[in-house]
């Protein structure tokens, strides 16, 4: 920490916390929060998200490691893809047992 | 009830009920102190993890009291017992009441309670009064992550920068003279152990005073060496701090007896 105490809080870095709220889901984006390390990013994880029984499982990432497709591009990214209908898995009937899709 | 009548149980029970106010009040007390902090944490995140501490305590606070009413009977009510007993009817142990100061005082009273609570509730686990054993062993699961919150901490600030390392010596050799008092037994202590209920909380001493130092010496922290500890608050006299704690605690209830949110 430096001297200068206003831009101590501003020098802990952001992270993206993902939770798996029960087993057999996959982890989901939650939210963020700032952390010096890895294990207070999980400590502050478990306290700010997952009061309430939200998770079974916490993952947390560093944001700058977190690298985002450019809007800019979303014309050569994404629009290719609306004219393949064929490509949704729709045409097939799901049994009654399958949840979660 | 009017507010200046006394909260007497009855004889049969009076020593069970004072031996749970031991443990209580002193949970009570400290929550009481965390949720001073609520919105004035250093960060949000630890604003938050705070209150949590302080919500977990006060919820094992009502578990206690809502017994403790239960056994003193005459309509009592958890609220009674948190909002109408005086200050020497409080049987705290005096760490708890201390102001928080500023960080390193807030997370050395916390670490010095919660690494005696853990022991406690494991033992207590054991209690042949099955309420207080079923209790012990809701309770032990955050008392355990309260412990590894503060110790935690405690870490971070003693191995940290210099300024934070400084604050937290200055707390720890402040506090140490109530880090003994747990183990001094009440006259309901020794009662409940007698009878299967209470623990041995002299026999606690030696491995509180052994995981303590594991946890400072890792914090590159001094242990204090000190010869005469503080102790009375579980005997109901405290310091001149308790007085301002419960009148700003107690206060809505005083005011507007029975009231209601």
């Amino acid at each position: 920490m430096s001297d200068n105490k206003k831009s101590n809080k501003n020098e802990w870095p952001l992270w993206e916390v993902f939770v798996r709220s029960k087993n057999g889901l996959e982890h989901r984006h939650f939210g963020s929060l700032h952390a010096t390390d890895t294990e207070m990013a999980l400590k502050n994880a478990r306290d700010v998200y997952t009061r309430r029984m939200e998770g079974v499982s916490i993952w947390v990432v560093e944001s700058k490691n977190i690298h985002a497709s450019k809007p800019e591009k979303n014309a050569e990214f994404f629009e290719p893809a609306e004219d393949k209908i064929y490509r949704h898995p729709t045409f097939y009937e799901l049994p009654d047992g399958v949840k979660n899709m | 009830m009017s507010n200046t009548e006394k909260i007497t149980p009855y004889p049969k029970a009076i020593d069970k009920v004072e031996f749970i106010y031991g443990i209580a009040d002193s949970s009570l007390i400290l929550a009481q102190r965390l949720s001073e902090l609520t919105g004035h944490g250093p960060t949000l995140e630890t604003d938050m993890a705070l209150t949590n501490i302080a919500l977990d305590l006060f919820g094992q606070v009502r578990s206690y009291y809502q017994y403790a009413a239960k056994l003193i009977g005459d309509n009592k009510t958890e609220d009674d017992l948190a909002f109408f007993r005086t200050e020497r009817e409080f049987k705290n142990v005096l760490l708890v009441e201390i102001p928080n100061k500023d960080f390193a005082y807030v997370i050395g009273k916390q670490f010095l309670y919660d690494q005696f609570h853990y022991l406690l509730l494991r033992e207590l686990q054991k209690s042949e009064d099955v309420t207080i054993a079923a209790i012990a062993r809701k309770s032990i699961k955050e008392t355990a992550y309260h412990k590894e919150f503060s110790s935690n901490w405690i870490k971070r600030l003693g191995d940290g920068t210099e300024e934070s390392h400084k604050r937290m010596q200055t707390a720890i050799d402040d506090l140490w003279k109530y880090s003994d008092e747990f183990f001094y037994p009440t006259a309901a202590d020794k009662k409940m152990l007698e009878e299967g209920v209470g623990v041995n909380l002299e026999e606690l001493r030696k491995e509180y005073r052994s995981n303590i130092a594991e946890v400072l010496e890792e914090a590159t922290l001094e242990i204090p060496e000190l010869e005469y500890f503080q102790k009375g608050g579980k005997d109901g006299r405290h310091t001149e701090h308790m007085g301002h704690l419960l009148s700003e605690m107690q206060y809505m209830q005083r005011t507007y007896p029975g009231m209601e949110w």
